[in-house]
């Protein structure tokens, strides 16, 4: 039976696991390698990296990390943050990413998702979506990409976005609900829902998680096939396995595999 | 006694050469894992493992531009009869034809084609991403002592077609999908997964270290 995915997801910078609340007062938390060996024992179904460092000569720290992670995980890896090349991407993925998750650089130029999906195949690119409300009260949802951490507002619709990179390749696509993130008070599930039932791939939700129970909502009322999490495991409020073990008993299909 | 990886150009090798060498190390079966473009290292190998990522036609033409690689391979394999692995696209590339990206001949080592999944429920999202049971439907020494079935152990798959093998006897065991998916595939001293077991954590590093212990 095909199981829902539950991914940790463990921010980066210069080498280091870092995770800021709406994207400020970053904290530094360890070495990513060490992180990505406890999730791979507490049973995560993927790892997420998300490389945040800014300054260039550092950019190539997140090889090393990710070059060191597929030597002691065999689990499967994405990697985003920053890509914005057809390069990039390929020495990702040689160093043992399994999936390339863009986000500005598709925003910027849809069809570097179509150039990265024809050449690497659709399975691992991945496109970041982050999205925010901006219908008024009382008016019919409405959802916008925004970029640089939530900031940039680009009037693109997130809908047709999803709809938009889906058909020129993207094989997933990750969905960041910029309200939510790192406030703790679930996924905003209508626009998992609206995003999820609008595009044929399959869907991770993201941002918001405080509760187990709001990883259980983003399955079954946001229609997710996979749900990401930071902060909620990565200082241990509660691990993996007992995540799993929750949406078990909520009755969604979970791999616990001992 | 040497394992050769065969490099022609399709991504992600370090994590299948990781996954093989610490499954040799731990399995007591250590022997030399070779990652390698050169069809006389693939032509001298005692076990041959084919990866492949991307897509049908993109992984032939990679083939293809190696010169001597397909006749080292159908030397190796067909002729020696070296154990060998297929897997993703390396497995499917084990058909006759492949029907992604306009129709393409495959190695033709299984009888049938490779053609894009149709799950019966329209809400199961296509590629089949993510980590499947697996339910077997004739044993195979690559499968010893790992638990199947609906309570079994999970194999991660991220692919949007599959090998139709033309054959049942052909077919290891399936995975399910909105329907019966192809996920492992069989005959003589050739097999071939449809998920990845280097990233299938338990599943994937028993099956290997099943694969560098088999003599068939």
């Amino acid at each position: 039976m095909f199981k829902v995915r539950v991914i940790p997801c463990l921010d980066v910078k210069d080498g280091r696991v870092v995770k800021g609340v709406n994207f400020v007062n970053l904290r530094d938390a360890g070495d990513p390698v060490e992180a990505a060996i406890a999730y791979d024992a507490a049973g995560a179904d993927e790892l997420c990296f998300l490389d945040i460092t800014a300054s260039h000569e550092k950019r190539d720290t997140i090889y090393d990390v990710v070059t060191r992670t597929a030597e002691a995980c065999f689990m499967p890896l994405t990697v985003g943050g920053g890509v914005r090349t057809v390069d990039d991407i390929r020495k990702l993925l040689t160093c043992g990413a399994d999936k390339v998750s863009i986000n500005t650089a598709a925003v910027d130029r849809r069809a570097f998702v179509k150039e990265a999906a024809e050449k690497f195949g659709d399975q691992c690119i991945v496109v970041a979506i982050d999205a925010k409300k901006v219908s008024k009260p009382g008016e019919k949802d409405r959802w916008e990409i925004f970029t640089f951490g939530g900031r940039k507002q680009t009037g693109i619709d997130a809908i047709e976005y999803a709809r938009e990179v889906v058909s020129l390749g993207a094989g997933e696509i990750l969905l960041t609900s910029m309200d939510r993130d790192g406030t703790k008070s679930g996924y905003d599930i209508p626009l998992t829902r609206a995003i999820a039932d609008a595009i044929p791939v399959p869907v991770i939700a993201s941002g918001g998680v405080g509760t187990l129970a709001h990883m259980v909502d983003g399955i079954r009322d946001g229609h997710a096939t996979a749900v990401l999490a930071a902060s909620i495991f990565h200082f241990g409020e509660h691990s993996v396995r007992e995540a799993k073990v929750y949406m078990d008993k909520a009755g969604l299909p979970m791999r616990l595999d001992p | 006694m040497s394992v050769a990886i065969v490099d022609y150009g399709s991504g992600n090798l370090h994590s299948a050469a990781k996954a093989f060498e610490r499954a040799a190390r731990e399995s007591g079966h250590d022997q030399p894992i070779v990652v390698t473009s050169d069809p006389g290292q693939v032509a001298r190998a005692d076990r041959v493992v084919l990866p492949g990522v991307g897509a049908f036609a993109d992984c032939r033409r990679g083939l293809d531009d190696i010169p001597g690689m397909i006749e080292a391979l159908e030397q190796t394999v067909r002729q020696r009869g070296r154990p060998f692995f297929g897997i993703c696209v390396g497995m499917q590339l084990m058909a006759d034809v492949g029907r992604e990206h306009g129709v393409t001949p495959g190695l033709g080592w299984i009888p049938g084609e490779v053609d894009r999944i149709a799950p019966s429920d329209p809400n199961l999202k296509i590629p089949h991403m993510g980590w499947n049971t697996l339910n077997m439907l004739k044993p195979h020494p690559l499968l010893t002592d790992i638990p199947l079935g609906p309570d079994g152990l999970h194999a991660y798959f991220v692919h949007s077609y599959e090998l139709k093998a033309a054959q049942r006897s052909d077919l290891v065991a399936q995975a399910n999908y909105g329907g019966p998916l192809t996920a492992i595939v069989g005959r003589d001293n050739m097999v071939g997964t449809q998920f990845h077991p280097e990233k299938s954590q338990k599943l994937g590093l028993k099956l290997i270290a099943n694969f560098l212990k088999w003599a068939p």
